[in-house]
């Protein structure tokens, strides 16, 4: 054992404060929002400067948050995308991974800069948007007992955010790295067995690379919540939005929805109008703090396979 | 030329259902990433919705003329530059000092909770870090307390315009430090400990240490998303500006982006827009291609 120089001492001292100190910065403007929410908001909307404790406790902000029928529905569309988008994004990008990582197939290197090509060069925001707005699929159909395919065109219906944002390109070289690190001769002795792509694919390399997919699930699912800008040029109908675009509604463009503070005293709209964004930030929130837990697991691993070749 | 084909159909043949498997992410690239490459033609047209793309009218560089000689075209260029280089020089740094701290720390509980809350707030959505700001920064919120405390300016922050790019950076820094120096860490947990032993033998503090030791063992990684990050250093995204700006704050806040996304989605001039957003996608193709170049000259590493 060496002993420690009085110098060393002096910057491990400093480090733990300056740590102790980051941790704080990182986590009090949470601890102030959970705080806010539960005040009482004619005493949070006269207080001035840090809180320790809520001002009272009230939830009335949570009641009013939870009465308003846009973050109802919000949740309900986010699950929706969510679900349906994950499901759909796995599944191709899972697809796209086993192509790109098969080095018997002739087309691979042509499709493969194909997509990767996607990266680094782009028609820009308004071609896209053109591009999704004559989007239109075919749905089969029953009409009359007799059956026909459907046209949809997606725009102003929940495929509008999931569709055109259902692979992601980086996401695909991870997992294409995850399947490349799996043998070959797991899959040739199958082969031997007269097993096709189809059986090779979903029987054998999707579960071998069960951490690479739970990485890739779990980057499209936070992808899948957070967004809100494709929603709020692809969705006119309002009933539509997801969580995220009704609380920048909520936080950043009407500063006190109407309909939240019906039938609160006129004095105190404005009070009840903050600390309701406070309750909206905790809503939408919590619900990230839940699986933060299993996200950090998985999300360090993927931070490492995307840093391999990327 | 023949026997190529000949072999390409046997292979087709042979390998059919993974080529009928991969024709829907084929498709999406195709309609997603591609038409919209073929969409950006517009950029030459005078564009209108009722004659389509073909048929639109040939009007040259004309879109690009007119927003060169506009006086947005400075504006937001010198914008996206200076929220780009200014998040380049402070945020880039901020992980790398973060991972060494942590990896400095002796009590291996207390570098794991740190991590832990520092991982935290990239989980949060933009929206809301986004109206978090907004919140603080608003008079009468908390930030803007302090500010006023400070400066005597009761004005509501994210309606001035020099508070904009140190808002939108802090915040930034706030928000990635700690997702950032994961690939540090691992970096640093690559160095062989022999070193630093036989460094100690040989007398050499810490500090020599991590000048000596520790800095040039994680130059490449240094190096790589250095370079990566200038790669992007005309792609400022759009999304968090939009959700801070506000008209008082455009002649810091306005970048190439969010200018695109008022002209094209809000005015309704797609053509003109999709040349700004051209212009935009074909600088930032060079500057990666560069960087890419550099990349391959100091690092002997291609980024792809």
């Amino acid at each position: 054992m060496i002993k420690k120089s009085s110098s060393r001492i002096m910057f491990e001292v400093f480090n733990g404060v300056f740590m102790t100190a980051l941790v704080a910065v990182t986590l009090y403007p949470l601890l102030y929002v959970m705080l806010a929410s539960f005040s009482e908001p004619v005493r949070f909307i006269s207080h001035k400067g840090f809180l320790l404790r809520p001002l009272g406790f009230s939830t009335v902000a949570y009641k009013r948050a939870f009465d308003h029928p846009m973050i109802a529905s919000g949740f309900k569309n986010t699950f929706f995308i969510i679900i349906v988008g994950g499901a759909l994004s796995v599944l191709l990008t899972s697809i796209g991974a086993y192509f790109m990582s098969r080095k018997n197939l002739m087309l691979r290197k042509p499709i493969s800069f194909m997509i990767i090509f996607t990266m680094f060069f782009g028609g820009g925001l308004i071609p896209f948007y053109f591009a999704v707005r004559n989007f239109t699929i075919f749905i089969p159909w029953i009409v009359n007992g007799a059956f026909v395919f459907k046209a949809l065109n997606i725009y102003n219906t929940l495929f509008a955010v999931i569709i055109p944002v259902c692979i992601n390109t980086y996401n695909l070289i991870v997992l294409r790295t995850g399947f490349m690190s799996i043998p070959d001769s797991i899959e040739e002795s199958a082969k031997i067995d007269g097993a096709g792509h189809l059986t090779v694919l979903f029987k054998i390399i999707m579960p071998l690379a069960k951490a690479n997919i739970a990485v890739i699930t779990l980057y499209y699912g936070v992808g899948y919540w957070n967004s809100w800008f494709n929603a709020s040029i692809f969705l006119a109908d309002n009933t539509l939005h997801p969580l995220q675009l009704v609380l920048r509604q909520i936080l950043l463009i009407n500063s006190a929805d109407s309909s939240m503070i019906a039938g609160v005293d006129v004095s105190d709209r404005l009070a009840v109008g903050e600390t309701i964004k406070y309750a909206s930030i905790v809503i939408a929130t919590v619900p990230i703090l839940f699986v933060y837990p299993l996200l950090q697991k998985y999300f360090v691993k993927g931070v490492m396979v995307g840093a391999v070749k990327g | 030329m023949k026997a190529h084909l000949k072999l390409l159909s046997k292979d087709i043949k042979k390998n059919y259902s993974a080529y009928l498997l991969v024709l829907p992410v084929i498709l999406f690239y195709a309609y997603f990433s591609y038409v919209p490459m073929y969409g950006a033609v517009i950029a030459f047209k005078d564009y209108s919705p009722a004659l389509g793309i073909v048929k639109s009218p040939f009007v040259g560089l004309e879109h690009f003329r007119n927003f060169f000689s506009s006086v947005y075209f400075l504006r937001v260029l010198k914008n996206t530059i200076n929220i780009s280089l200014t998040g380049l020089l402070f945020g880039f740094p901020a992980p790398i000092i973060l991972a060494l701290l942590i990896s400095e720390l002796t009590k291996k509980w207390f570098a794991r909770t740190v991590q832990t809350i520092t991982y935290l707030p990239h989980f949060i959505s933009l929206v809301v870090i986004c109206g978090m700001i907004s919140q603080f920064t608003t008079t009468g919120g908390i930030i803007q307390n302090i500010y006023a405390a400070v400066t005597g300016n009761t004005i509501s922050m994210l309606n001035d315009p020099k508070l904009f790019v140190p808002i939108y950076v802090v915040s930034g820094i706030w928000q990635e430090v700690g997702w950032g120096s994961i690939i540090y860490l691992a970096a640093l947990s690559a160095v062989d400990h022999e070193l630093y032993e036989a460094a100690t033998i040989d007398g050499a503090g810490r500090l020599k240490q991590i000048f000596a030791i520790t800095l040039p063992s994680i130059m490449p990684t240094i190096v790589t998303l250095f370079i990566l990050r200038l790669g992007s250093a005309l792609n400022v995204g759009h999304e968090k500006i939009i959700l801070l700006y506000n008209p008082m704050t455009y002649e810091t806040s306005d970048v190439i982006s969010s200018f695109v996304y008022r002209a094209g989605l809000q005015s309704f001039k797609y053509d003109y827009a999709t040349a700004v957003g051209l212009f935009n996608s074909v600088i930032n193709f060079a500057i990666v291609l560069s960087a890419n170049y550099m990349s391959k000259k100091i690092n002997n590493t291609s980024l792809w």
